[in-house]
Formats: C-alpha cells, structure tokens, sequence
C-alpha cells in the first residue's frame, strides 16, 4: 500500500470546505473537535490549507460560484486523498435541488469515497464516518 | 505604499462566505471593501415553489445559526396575511425554542471570538457550555440544529409538562458558566487591553448603516424587535433590553455575555408559566394578502416578507438577514486599526469571520504572495501574547 494511504490510518488531517451549505454542518463539524466529542484523541485534526489535509469534508449543494474552486482545492491536495461528501446537500443536493444557483453535486465535480447523510449529521456520525472509511482502507491492503 | 489584502470567500467559521479585501498601509488598515453572493441558493425562488408548510422547512436552512429565527419570521409573516390567532401555549414553545437559540448562537460566538484572541480555553468552555444548551434543544425538538419546531399557526411539538423540570435544571446548569465567561472577560487585563477602545461603532455611524441587534446595542442604540413590537410570549414576561455605549469590541462581548442570562431568565419564566391548551390553530387555507414577519434573532432584527395570491405557496418571498446590514459597519469599525486586530474587529459583528481558503498579499506592483490560511488569526493570537508577556503574563 502506498505509504501516505497508510499514514492517513494513523491521523487523518481535514480541510473543511463549505460549498454553499446552511451552515449547520459547518458548525457540527467545529463541534466535533470540542471537548464532548473531542476528535483529536483519535489524531483527527481540522487543518488550514488544503494542502496539508488527508481528506476533505465538503459541505453545501455545490453553488455555482464554489464548483470551480472546489475542483481547484481538490487539484491542490496532495494526492492520494480522500473526499467526503458531508450532509444531505453534500450527497444530494437536499433540499436545494432544483434551485437555479446549484450548480451539481459535490461527486459531479470531484470523485467522493464516503457519504454521510443527514441534517445536519451527528458529530458521532463524522467520527463513525471517518472510523469506517480507515477500516474499508485496511480491508482493501488485506 | 497601500496593499491590498483579499481575505476569503471561504472559511469553516465563516457563517456566510464573504470577501473582504482589506487596504493596508504598513500594519494599519486604511480601506475595506466587502463582497457577499457566495453562498447564493436561491432560497427565495425555491420557496415559490414550496407551499407554505414546506417553505418553514426550507427558510430553516437559510442560515445553520439561526435555524430557528428565520421560520420564526416567516410563520409570522404567514400569519400576518390571515390575521390567524396563535393559541397561546404555541406562543410561549416559540419564545423558549428562540430564546434557547439565542444563547447557543452567542456561545458559539464568544467561543469563537476566544480563539480569535488566542485563548483557546474559551473556545472549549464555551462550546462544552452550549452543549448543554443543545442537549434541551434535542430534548424538545428531537434534532441538535435544524428544529422544524415552527409551522404556520403554531409548533409541531408540545413540550411535556412533566419534562419542564429538567430542563430548568439544564438551564440552571448554563448560569455558572455564563458567570464565568463574564469574570473572565471583565477580570482579564489581556483582554482589556485587546478589545477596549478596538473597532469602535459610535451611535451615529450605527444609525447611518442601520446597524441591528448587538451590534446597534453595544453603539447605546436600544433597538429590538422583542421589546419595540412584540410578538410571541414577548411581551408576557419580564426582561430588559441590554444596551451598551462604547461601541467597541469589549462592549459587544459583554453585551452577548449579559444577553445570554437574560436569555436564561426569559426561557425560565416561560417554562413556568407555560400555559395549557392546544399547540396548533390547524390553519386550512391562507387568502390573498401580503404579510410581514420580524423577529429578533441572535444577530438582529430579521425581516420576512411574503405575498400570497390565496393559493397554497407564496407568489413572492422576501427575506433580509441582519448579517447584511451589520456587515458593511465593518468599513467603519475596521479602518484604522491593525491588520491583528482585523479578524476581531470583523468577527465583533457575528459573521465569524476570518479566513482559511486563503489570503494573498498583494502591492501595487502586482507581486503577488500568498500565505498560509490562518495569517489572520495567527497575527491575531501573537498580538494577544505580547501584550500578556508586557503584562507579565502567561496565555493557554
């Protein structure tokens, strides 16, 4: 197995990037680095620059004006990386389908490797998420 | 020499994504321009889409934050067009579920501007605090965002008398630790020395950009929906307006700290007084008409407007957030001071604003630089330690 695939099994880094979401999200994600759910004690740490991060969580129903800069964030990261398509606009759009500012979802613009549905999703269910997506990383190198 | 500092669109704290371009000469900010549009979603074309019941649905997701207060303004606005008649047990759950919001969104908030300055310990305090306040949310509303509490004519769910002791006691548990959060914030020197005198707003400047909520209030502005045209269990109980006079940084947190425990007091008076009766006017149709609906969220004064032609949706939807008129203050609270004391004079009016995406530096030459995403709040917290290390002082 590739060894920065490897390493992310240890400390998975994330960027956060909102892309015309409600901002609840937003917050669950914030939420989940504080001292309740307190994520970085599984190395799970929010970082600043796309080119730092593991993987990125993308939130929002894919706004026109955010597509482009989400296909260049993703371009920046160092690859090989992970995308998570966080919340129910995230995978499908939500309730914003049909609105003449989205422009796609988040998998038509960028390849997605995890879906966590919901409105906004738990800050159990991104930590579930992120424990699954490691543990389906190890099953493939076995 | 003036630079230009382009800061933004895109930042997990940032409620809305925003773009302010900052003007510097040397370290002090000279010109400010601000640039909205970039969490457009079409919310007002969708809801002429949606019938009324749903379009409480969709009004929710305006903004995370205030998930309560934009429905809050729309079933008004709603209830306007039909003159319907709210039972009044359905009046007092709307002022607890909007009360209740107000003191989590100012928690967020005082987290936040914390980690602006630095002091990280806020930022956790805080936000392990509003848990709780989350926690009586879930327990009345059954999700931690996203309520769905309101519809047109009442709430969709009623609060257990059973369970009213419970919850008065998670409230009691928040008083503590709002105490605390005021101590902290009157008793440190450091702070002081960040935040007093720091983007100031005075009361003329408030009123010519027609600044709301806190924002108006810490300028000695006494402005708010709750107390000048009251609705829902408002004007029922008893509580005060808190106004502050500086208008700078320091007055705004003190404001959101004292709003947060009247808050508090208002929610406790209305859990026990909550009257009995039916939860829902069971509203059939709405006629033709136009309605207006305003509610004073965390951030200020929301304003829904909604015009029906007697069908089942809204012909046409109107709605004005406070973050828009609250955020072009910052041209005037922002200039003049630091660029370290950018990200917490811009963060002073609630957009939580600062950046990660990116900032580039640019002079006029058109050599352009662009550095790490957390510039702002890195230049932020070491502002903070060298004035704690003056101080003699150690910061966490």
């Amino acid at each position: 197995m590739n060894w920065k695939l490897y390493s992310l099994l240890k400390s998975p880094w994330v960027f956060h990037l909102s892309t015309g979401s409600c901002n609840n999200c937003d917050i669950e994600i914030l939420d989940f680095l504080t001292p309740r759910y307190d994520a970085e004690r599984f190395g799970i740490q929010l970082v600043g620059s796309p080119r730092h991060a593991d993987i990125l969580l993308v939130t929002g129903a894919m706004n026109r004006k955010a597509a482009p800069l989400a296909k260049k964030i993703y371009n920046q990261m160092a690859k090989p990386c992970l995308v998570i398509a966080f919340g129910a606009c995230g995978c499908t759009q939500g309730i914003f389908e049909g609105s003449y500012a989205v422009a796609g979802t988040v998998d038509s613009e960028i390849p997605v490797d995890l879906y966590i549905p919901g409105c906004p999703p738990r800050p159990e269910a991104i930590i579930a998420g992120i424990a699954r997506l490691i543990s389906s990383i190890k099953e493939k190198k076995e | 020499m003036t630079k230009i500092i382009p800061v933004g669109p895109y930042h997990p704290l940032q409620e809305e994504p925003e773009f302010f371009q900052l003007h510097v000469d040397g370290e002090n900010v000279t010109d400010i321009d601000i640039t909205i549009g970039y969490n457009h979603r079409g919310i007002e074309k969708l809801s002429e889409a949606r019938t009324f019941d749903q379009s409480a649905f969709l009004v929710e997701r305006v903004c995370g934050i205030c998930s309560t207060s934009h429905p809050f303004a729309f079933v008004q606005a709603v209830e306007d067009i039909g003159k319907i008649e709210v039972p009044e047990r359905a009046l007092y759950i709307r002022s607890i579920v909007g009360e209740l919001e107000r003191i989590h969104s100012h928690l967020l908030w005082l987290g936040l501007a914390g980690h602006f300055l630095g002091y990280n310990t806020i930022w956790m305090w805080a936000w392990k605090c509003r848990e709780t306040v989350i926690d009586i949310l879930e327990l009345i509303s059954g999700n931690r965002q996203n309520y769905a509490m309101f519809k047109v004519g009442g709430v969709r769910r009623d609060i257990d008398d059973n369970d009213i002791p419970h919850y008065l006691k998670l409230l009691d548990e928040v008083v503590p630790a709002l105490n605390l959060f005021r101590g902290a914030v009157t008793d440190d020197p450091v702070i002081r020395a960040r935040l007093v005198g720091v983007g100031v707003l005075s009361r003329e400047e408030a009123v010519s950009y027609a600044a709301v909520g806190p924002t108006a209030r810490a300028s000695g502005i006494a402005i708010d929906v709750r107390k000048d045209e009251p609705y829902a269990a408002y004007d029922r109980i008893e509580w005060e307006i808190i106004v502050t006079e500086n208008g700078d940084v320091y007055d705004k947190v003190i404001l959101r700290v004292l709003e947060m425990l009247e808050s508090v007091k208002i929610a406790r008076q209305c859990l026990e007084n909550l009257p009995g009766g039916e939860i829902d006017a069971n509203v059939k149709e709405i006629p033709p008409g136009e309605g207006i609906g305003r509610h004073e969220a965390p951030r200020g004064e929301v304003l829904h407007y909604v015009l029906s032609d007697g069908s089942n949706m809204p012909v046409r939807h109107k709605i004005r957030a406070p973050s828009f008129q609250n955020v072009p203050t910052n041209k005037v609270a922002a200039v003049g001071e630091t660029i370290s004391d950018a990200a917490i004079v811009l963060a002073a009016v609630d957009p939580c604003y600062c950046c990660t995406e990116r900032i580039a530096v640019i002079d006029t030459g058109g050599d352009r630089r662009a550095a790490c995403g957390d510039e702002l709040i890195r230049l932020s917290q070491e502002k903070t330690r060298r004035i704690a290390r003056r101080m003699g002082r150690e910061i966490k």
